[in-house]
C-alpha cells in the first residue's frame, strides 16, 4: 500500500483492464439486486392495492 | 417384449407413412455439410481438417430437427394419455419410441456418412471410427433429445426452446466423438474416447426414458 | 416469509460489511503479483464469481429436486430465484475472465477449460431460465424446469470432464490454468473475504426473489378468485 492515489489508480498499467472489472462486476450485481427489489415492490403494491379493492367491495361507503 | 416391438412398430409406421422426417433430416444433414467448402474455400488440407468436426455437428443438428415430434403427434391426439395409462410402464413407452425415432433419423445419417466423408476429404484412416462413434452417438443424441422433448410439450415456442436445452447436453458427446475419429486420423489411440462415448451411453440408456417419462406426466397433468 | 422478514436485515448488512472488507483487500491492502502484475486484483472477482456460478447452479437443481419429490412450494421459489443471480455470476465470469485474457494472453477470448466450461453454464441457466417461462401455468414451468434442473447437474460433470478433456486434446500454445499458479496466503485474504460476500449477497437478494415471486403467488390466487367472484 505504498505510492500516491495516482499510482493505485493506475494499477501498474493495467488501469484499463482492473477498473473495468470491478465496474461491471458492479453494475451487473447491483443490476440485478435492483431488479429484485423493484418486483419485490411492485408485488406488495399489487398484493396491497388488491386488498384494499376487495375491502372496499365488502364494506361500500361504510353499509355492512 | 411384444408390447415393447409392437410400439417400436407403430412408431415406424406412423414415420414411413409420413415419410418427410428422414428425408429432411438427411438432406439437412448433407446440405450442412455441403456449404462447408462454400464457406472455408475447397482447399482439400483444410477440409480434410475440419471435415470429422463440421460431420458430427452437422449431424448432431440434423438429428435434433425431428425431435420436436417425438411426442407431439401422440400429445395432441390424445394416444400419449391412453400410453401412459395402458399397462407397459411409460418409461418403456419412451425407450421404444426413442428407438423407433433413432432408427427413422440416426440411421439414415449413418448412411448419408460415407458420402460426406468423401465430399469433405475426410482422410481413409479415420472413416471406420467416425461410422462407429456415430453408431454410439447418435442414439445417445436421441435419448437426450427425448427428454428435451417430453419438457416443451405444450410450451410456447418449443421448437426453439428445445434446441436451447438440448445443445449444452450434447457437448460431451460432440467432444469425445470428434476427439475419436481426430485421434485415429492422427495416429492416436481413440479407445479412451470410445469407453467414454459407451459410457455415456450406458448411463442415458435407463436415465433418459425415466426423465422423459416424468416430464411426459407433468405434460399430462 | 416471516423468516425471510427476519433474515434480510442481516443479510444485507453482512453483504454490505464483507463487500466492502474485500473490495478494500483485493483493491488495496493485497501486493501484486510478481508474475501477472496488478491484474491479479482480477482474480479477486472472476474466482469467486466462478465458484457462486456452480454454487447457484447446484442449490438451484438441489432445490428444484426437493420442491419435485417432496413438492415443499418455498424449494420451487428457492429454484426460480437462484437461477438469475447465477445467471449474473456466469456473465461475471465469464467478463472478468476476458479482461483477465487481453493482458495475459493478447486475446479477448480464449476457449480454456475454465471459461468454455462456464459458457455452457450460461446456456444452463438460459435454458433453465427460459423452460419455466415457457408455460401458461407457472406451477408446470417449475416443474419442467426442475427435471431440466437435476438433468443438467448431472451433466455439470460430464460436461466439465469433457471439456478439460477437449482443452488438452488441442494442445493449446501455452497451457496456463487460468487460477494462475499456487494462491499465495496473501491472496487468500481477499480471495475468501469477496467469496463471502458474494454468499451474503446470494442470500440477500435470494431472499428478496423469493418474497417477491411469493407474493406474486398471492396476487395471482387473489385475482383468481376475483376474477371467478368468489371474494
Amino acid at each position: 500500500m505504498q505510492g500516491s492515489i495516482g499510482e493505485w489508480l493506475d494499477m501498474g498499467g493495467y488501469a484499463a483492464y482492473v477498473w473495468p472489472v470491478y465496474g461491471i462486476a458492479f453494475a451487473v450485481l447491483i443490476g440485478a439486486f435492483i431488479h429484485s427489489l423493484r418486483s419485490l415492490r411492485g408485488e406488495e403494491a399489487a398484493l396491497d392495492n388488491l386488498l384494499r379493492t376487495i375491502q372496499l367491495e365488502r364494506e361500500p361507503d361504510g353499509e355492512a | 417384449m411384444t408390447g415393447f416391438a409392437a410400439i417400436v412398430r407403430r412408431d415406424l409406421r406412423l414415420a414411413l407413412r409420413q415419410g418427410s422426417d428422414s428425408t429432411m433430416v438427411v438432406m439437412f444433414f448433407v446440405l450442412t455439410c455441403v456449404l462447408f467448402p462454400f464457406g472455408v474455400g475447397p482447399e482439400p488440407n483444410i477440409l480434410a481438417r475440419i471435415a470429422p468436426g463440421v460431420i458430427w455437428v452437422a449431424a448432431l443438428l440434423a438429428s435434433m430437427l425431428a425431435l420436436e415430434r417425438l411426442f407431439l403427434a401422440d400429445y395432441e391426439d390424445g394416444s400419449l394419455e391412453l400410453l401412459a395409462t395402458a399397462p407397459p410402464p411409460l418409461e418403456f413407452v419412451v425407450a421404444a419410441k426413442i428407438l423407433a425415432h433413432w432408427l427413422t433419423t440416426g440411421l439414415p445419417l449413418l448412411i448419408a456418412t460415407p458420402l460426406l466423408a468423401i465430399l469433405l476429404n475426410l482422410p481413409s484412416e479415420g472413416f471406420q471410427v467416425l461410422i462407429a462413434t456415430l453408431l454410439l452417438g447418435t442414439p445417445t443424441l436421441s435419448l437426450i433429445g427425448a427428454i428435451g422433448a417430453a419438457l416443451i410439450l405444450g410450451a410456447r415456442r418449443g421448437g426453439v426452446l428445445l434446441s436451447l436445452l438440448v445443445l449444452p447436453l450434447y457437448i460431451p458427446v460432440l467432444i469425445f466423438g470428434v476427439g475419436a475419429v481426430d485421434a485415429v486420423i492422427g495416429g492416436f489411440p481413440a479407445r479412451t474416447h470410445v469407453l467414454v462415448l459407451s459410457g455415456i451411453l450406458a448411463v442415458a440408456l435407463p436415465l433418459a426414458p425415466f426423465a422423459a417419462a416424468a416430464a411426459l406426466r407433468q405434460a399430462l397433468e | 416469509m416471516k423468516l425471510s422478514r427476519m433474515l434480510l436485515p442481516w443479510a444485507g448488512g453482512l453483504t454490505l460489511l464483507l463487500g466492502i472488507a474485500g473490495l478494500w483487500f483485493a483493491l488495496f491492502d493485497s501486493p501484486p503479483d510478481y508474475q501477472q502484475g496488478e491484474t491479479v486484483r482480477i482474480m479477486y472477482v472472476h474466482v469467486p464469481a466462478a465458484w457462486m456460478s456452480l454454487f447457484c447452479y447446484v442449490v438451484m437443481a438441489i432445490s428444484a429436486g426437493v420442491g419435485l419429490i417432496w413438492k415443499h412450494p418455498v424449494a420451487d421459489v428457492a429454484a426460480k430465484g437462484s437461477a438469475p443471480i447465477g445467471a449474473a455470476f456466469t456473465i461475471v465470469t465469464l467478463i472478468s475472465g476476458a479482461f483477465w485474457g487481453k493482458p495475459m494472453w493478447g486475446k479477448w477470448w480464449v476457449w480454456d477449460a475454465r471459461l468454455t466450461a462456464e459458457l455452457v453454464l450460461l446456456f444452463l441457466y438460459l435454458g433453465y431460465i427460459a423452460l419455466i417461462h415457457a408455460f401458461d401455468d407457472p406451477k408446470r414451468g417449475l416443474k419442467a424446469g426442475a427435471v431440466l434442473a437435476l438433468v443438467g447437474l448431472i451433466n455439470v460433470p460430464i460436461i466439465k470432464f469433457s471439456v478439460d478433456w477437449w482443452t488438452t486434446m488441442h494442445q493449446p500454445a501455452s497451457v496456463v490454468k487460468m487460477g494462475g499458479p499456487a494462491i499465495d496466503a496473501s491472496m487468500m485474504v481477499p480471495l475468501l473475504l469477496m467469496a463471502f460476500a458474494f454468499k451474503a449477497y446470494y442470500i440477500y437478494v435470494l431472499l428478496l426473489r423469493m418474497r417477491a415471486e411469493v407474493t406474486a403467488g398471492k396476487v395471482r390466487a387473489l385475482r383468481l378468485r376475483q376474477a371467478h367472484g368468489a371474494v
